[in-house]
């Protein structure tokens, strides 16, 4: 792996922290898919992306990642159900999910946070934003 | 409480508007005053012969006494009582209440059914806001797709050695995805409009009768040749579904229908075509005041005017009375509009004529020509102080627009920072 600019300065635990990482992406936007893929990629995450909803929980299950980056409005199960889903499924309680979320969305937005929702990144977001709830959230989950 | 038990009460009431005494009742009925008292007191009952004979002497129809008010009614009142949240001390009085003034029981039943339509108008507007699958869907779209451009574009502006496949394929997502936000956008405008349209807007007077106007293009050859009058174009219009709608619109023409024996269409045609649109030399030429000219102006169909034209009229306390809209130029619907409006200065100058170009706060500064002239209402006379109106006609395209002066159309709508006639605080951010 190349030393990337984003990461110069950053300390060597964390860099520790950062290597092997793996993110899946549960998107119905495919522009937005390919943008995320490019940034974490360039990051240093290895990014499995997914477009349908309804067989979202199968793929998380499957890729074990270390993040899951996931869609409010997807079709075929909505990004709330599929928290819930996950959530009930042993070994995936600590999993950290970053939900994408449109403003105007706030009901849903409390609904997601009970059902178990980690953090949220409201649209339209801009890509620093992307990375530093993606780092954030990964080094919390080392931490804990 | 049974309903015949309040034909006594009816029976006083209908007694005591004719001023007649108990015993003089009583004589005429062949019964004794002492009887009829406990009937008037609904101590006893009454029916059949006695109840048509008193009918008889007290002049109504039997059924009038023993019915009384309507059962919807006093439905509808124990409802304004229960959804009232305060104790309603004589809520076992209500029949009482309807049978004795059942006009000031109609006006309390009318005012609450009123209330309930518009709570239920509310919560289908605010449902509608937060419930709507179309709308959600719609506003997730172009978030959505704001969201991929914002992150490709940002790709693209800040990634150093981006490598030309990349490079390539994000410059086309962003050229998809913006012409997907042009359109999810188009769809998300059109989708707000249409709940503003048709029916709901009903309901005031001021509207039906801009309504009924709009409808005709503000123009009314009937009028204009003679052929009809004000209260036959009112009468069966559908737009008019009120009375006080129709009376308002009655006004508005019987306004037009001097304005046109003033300035007939065919002259004022030739005048136009010969001398342009020059106000001033029209009102000279026809020998009538500036405010004739502008309304006629706003009158004519744009064939003849040549060209689009707004009005608006307001009384002194500024209210607007009429309005003419025009493309570009936004009046508000509700409350007072902006001060700075040539019409409020023509308002505080009357008589003298005010010409000015003005350009309002928004996203297509279009600039309009406004000539606006305020006129006494009626007939000066001593000791009595002159009531003003002032009109101003709004031309779209400024003359000679240079340092055309910015307006607004209301305060809560318009940008326009440092305003020193800004009478409460914007409800749009700074940075729209």
């Amino acid at each position: 792996m190349r030393a990337r600019t984003g990461l110069s300065g950053r300390g060597r635990r964390e860099e520790f922290l950062l290597m092997g990482r793996h993110v899946v992406l549960i998107e119905d936007e495919p522009n937005i898919t390919e943008a995320i893929r490019f940034l974490l990629t360039r990051d240093g995450w290895s990014v499995d992306a997914h477009t349908d909803g309804a067989t979202a929980v199968e793929v998380i299950r499957d890729a074990n990642p270390d993040l899951v980056i996931l869609d409010l409005m997807l079709p075929g199960k909505s990004g709330l159900e599929i928290v819930r889903e996950l959530r009930a499924e042993g070994g995936m309680q600590a999993l950290p999910v970053l939900m994408l979320t449109a403003r105007g969305q706030m009901r849903d937005r409390e609904m997601a946070e009970k059902a178990g929702v980690t953090r949220f990144m409201t649209k339209p977001f801009s890509n620093a934003e992307v990375l530093t709830a993606v780092r954030d959230l990964h080094a919390q989950a080392g931490q804990g | 409480m049974a309903r015949d038990t309040l034909t006594g009460s009816r029976i006083r009431e209908r007694r005591l508007i004719l001023g007649l005494r108990q015993a003089e009742l009583a004589r005429e009925a062949g019964i004794s005053a002492s009887y009829l008292n406990l009937i008037e007191h609904n101590r006893r009952r009454i029916g059949g012969k006695l109840l048509v004979g008193i009918a008889g002497v007290l002049g109504v129809e039997p059924s009038m006494l023993s019915e009384g008010a309507e059962a919807a009614l006093i439905s509808t009142l124990r409802e304004a009582a229960a959804d009232s949240g305060v104790p309603v001390a004589e809520l076992d009085r209500v029949d009482e209440f309807a049978g004795r003034f059942p006009g000031w029981a109609e006006v309390l039943a009318s005012g609450h059914r009123r209330i309930a339509t518009l709570e239920r108008t509310v919560e289908t507007l605010s449902d509608r806001l937060t419930h709507d699958p179309n709308l959600a869907a719609s506003v997730h779209e172009v978030l959505s797709t704001a969201a991929a451009i914002r992150s490709t574009a940002s790709i693209l502006a800040e990634t150093g050695e981006l490598e030309p496949e990349w490079r390539d394929r994000f410059h086309k997502n962003l050229n998809q995805d913006s012409l997907r936000l042009s359109e999810s956008s188009r769809a998300l405008v059109s989708f707000l409009d249409e709940g503003d349209t048709g029916e709901d807007r009903r309901g005031m007077p001021q509207e039906e009768a801009e309504a009924f106007l709009q409808a005709s293009g503000f123009h009314f050859p009937a009028l204009e040749e003679g052929t009809a009058v004000p209260q036959e174009l009112v009468q069966h219009a559908p737009e008019l579904v009120s009375e006080a709608a129709r009376s308002l619109a009655r006004a508005a023409l019987e306004q037009y229908q001097a304005d046109a024996r003033a300035m007939p269409l065919p002259a004022l045609a030739r005048g136009i075509r010969s001398g342009g649109l020059d106000p001033v030399a029209l009102a000279r030429q026809f020998g009538c005041g500036l405010p004739v000219v502008l309304r006629r102006l706003a009158a004519l169909p744009e064939e003849v005017l040549g060209r689009e034209a707004g009005l608006v009229i307001c009384d002194a306390s500024g209210t607007l009375l009429f309005r003419k809209p025009v493309t570009g130029f936004a009046m508000p619907r509700f409350g007072a509009s902006c001060p700075l409006w040539p019409l409020y200065t023509a308002l505080v100058r009357p008589q003298v004529p005010v010409r000015r170009n003005v350009v309002q706060q928004g996203r297509n500064a279009a600039a309009f020509d406004c000539m606006a002239v305020a006129w006494p209402l009626e007939m000066p006379d001593f000791g009595a102080d002159p009531l003003y109106r002032a009109v101003m006609l709004i031309l779209p395209g400024g003359q000679d627009a240079q340092d055309p002066q910015p307006v607004g159309a209301s305060c809560r709508i318009c940008p326009r920072r440092g305003c020193p006639a800004r009478r409460e605080p914007s409800i749009l951010k700074e940075e729209f």
